[in-house]
């Protein structure tokens, strides 16, 4: 292999990595925002909020991520109401047609591992901060949103590394992230087999740091299984 | 009727009715609970004891009836998809305040130390500051024998170690009845004895007490009420040395013999 070809594609592709970056980190940040709303309207217990999150979930869940992206991107402009809106500023925009895709999209995904570990917690202790007298959002931010954090962690951290690869798609509409810095370079050189490994390894990087910080977070968080806190009556559990 | 009989009123409910589906658990019925009272409330599983229980702190919520804490009766309405509702949760989780409950299975919060539980509602709830919600919270530790264990997690207790934390958690509420959902039952049988003891001293201190009991020995001695429920009813009520020797229904003795002898 050409090994000067492969720092130069290196160099070139390090350059996507902040707008890669940036639209994992978005995404993910305001999904999970718009996840735990969509878990709580499948929890509330209204039949009207419960069947609006459900289709809501399963259009955003049943239809491939790059159609989403297309829809919004060229969709969105064939309409005379959204150009003329004060948000086709948005919309015009690829980066942000392609950060509301991915963030559509990703709290459909994470509502359901968020309802999934909310739904974890044992009856008993919800009932148990009932009979004490907390009010529901109190035991929701108290009890049953800490515990189910925890177990929600692992899948959680599964939809991350996943938008953060999803992230390559928004190249289709134009963007020069890391896999539209790629296309272009191996529109230019014919060597798809370099420009893809050095892509490759620039993406198992971010998920590997990634991956780490989502272990680092769930032994911090649960301390009660992995007995920190605890003193000398636990020891550390063997790893 | 009972010399304590004389205090005031801590908890009272007027025929309570409570069906679930075709089966009607609660079938009317009234109890009053007065400041210092130990009432043991026994019954064949399936007699409604529990659920009896569960309707005085709103847990579960009666179709029928009325309950009124400490004077205040809790306003409960039809509800807009059936059964009833309260009319102001706000009210039913401040009366709760006042009435604490520990479970058969615990039910600590399993992501908190045994202080972070017992100071929990305290903090949060009544809003007190957290030093001295800390400051109880060991003393109330020590009372129930597992001060070294403040900092352990339940999973890190044994049963009887956990049952006593959630009596040092309802403690620290300060609440004005205590009720107890058969609090031994699932206990290994040499652990029953720790809890039984803190609950006899509780007895002691002249707190008032509701207690859903498999324990005969425990009613017996420590209470100065018990009341016998079959199918939803009370079947008889009395002083405990009244029923445990001159039961006058035929279920009671059925049902005495078959605990203290079987």
């Amino acid at each position: 292999m050409d090994s000067d070809f492969l720092v130069e594609t290196m160099k070139l592709l390090l350059a996507g990595v902040p707008l890669t970056f940036k639209l994992a980190f978005y995404s993910i940040a305001a999904g999970a925002v718009f996840a735990v709303l969509l878990a709580l309207m499948r929890l509330s217990g209204s039949r009207v909020l419960d069947y609006a999150a459900r289709s809501y979930v399963f259009v955003f869940r049943g239809t491939p991520l790059l159609v989403q992206i297309f829809l919004i991107y060229y969709g969105l402009g064939q309409f005379p109401d959204v150009r003329e809106s004060v948000l086709w500023p948005f919309f015009r925009e690829p980066y942000w047609c392609a950060l509301l895709a991915l963030t559509l999209n990703t709290a459909a995904y994470s509502s359901e591992i968020i309802r999934g570990g909310i739904l974890s917690v044992p009856f008993g202790q919800i009932e148990a901060a009932r009979a004490c007298g907390m009010s529901r959002a109190l035991i929701f931010r108290r009890i049953t949103m800490p515990q189910g954090l925890i177990v929600a962690l692992p899948a959680y951290g599964n939809e991350i590394i996943l938008m953060t690869r999803s992230t390559a798609l928004a190249s289709v509409i134009t963007l020069m992230e890391v896999t539209g810095i790629a296309s272009k370079i191996i529109a230019e050189t014919f060597r798809p087999v370099e420009v893809f490994v050095c892509a490759g390894a620039i993406y198992l990087l971010l998920n590997f740091a990634i991956s780490r910080a989502v272990a680092l977070l769930e032994r911090r968080l649960s301390p009660q299984i992995h007995g920190a806190k605890h003193g000398t009556d636990a020891p550390e559990p063997a790893r | 009727m009972t010399a304590e009989s004389s205090n005031a009123c801590a908890v009272s409910a007027h025929n309570l009715r409570k069906r679930f589906g075709a089966l009607e658990v609660l079938r009317g019925i009234s109890l009053d609970a007065h400041e210092g009272d130990v009432i043991s409330i026994l019954g064949a599983s399936g007699s409604g004891k529990s659920t009896l229980l569960r309707c005085i702190n709103l847990l579960e919520i009666p179709d029928d009836g009325e309950i009124v804490v400490a004077g205040e009766t809790i306003g409960l309405r039809n509800g807009r998809r059936g059964g009833r509702e309260p009319v102001d949760r706000r009210q039913v989780d401040r009366i709760r305040t006042q009435i604490a409950m520990v479970f058969q299975s615990f039910n600590l919060w399993s992501h908190m130390t045994v202080i972070e539980n017992v100071i929990e509602a305290p903090v949060h709830v009544q809003r007190r500051p957290r030093a001295d919600a800390l400051r109880e919270a060991e003393a109330l530790l020590d009372k129930v024998g597992i001060a070294d264990k403040r900092n352990a997690y339940p999973a890190h207790l044994s049963g009887g170690q956990q049952q006593r934390a959630a009596i040092a958690r309802a403690l620290a509420m300060h609440p004005r009845v205590m009720l107890f959902d058969e609090p031994t039952s699932a206990l290994d049988p040499e652990l029953v004895g720790e809890v039984l003891r803190v609950m006899r001293a509780l007895a002691g201190e002249g707190r008032t007490m509701l207690v859903v009991t498999h324990e005969m020995g425990f009613a017996r001695e420590v209470s100065n009420r018990v009341v016998f429920l079959n199918q939803g009813v009370i079947e008889e009520e009395g002083k405990p040395a009244d029923l445990f020797t001159t039961p006058r229904s035929e279920r009671l003795r059925q049902f005495l013999s078959s605990h203290l002898h079987g």
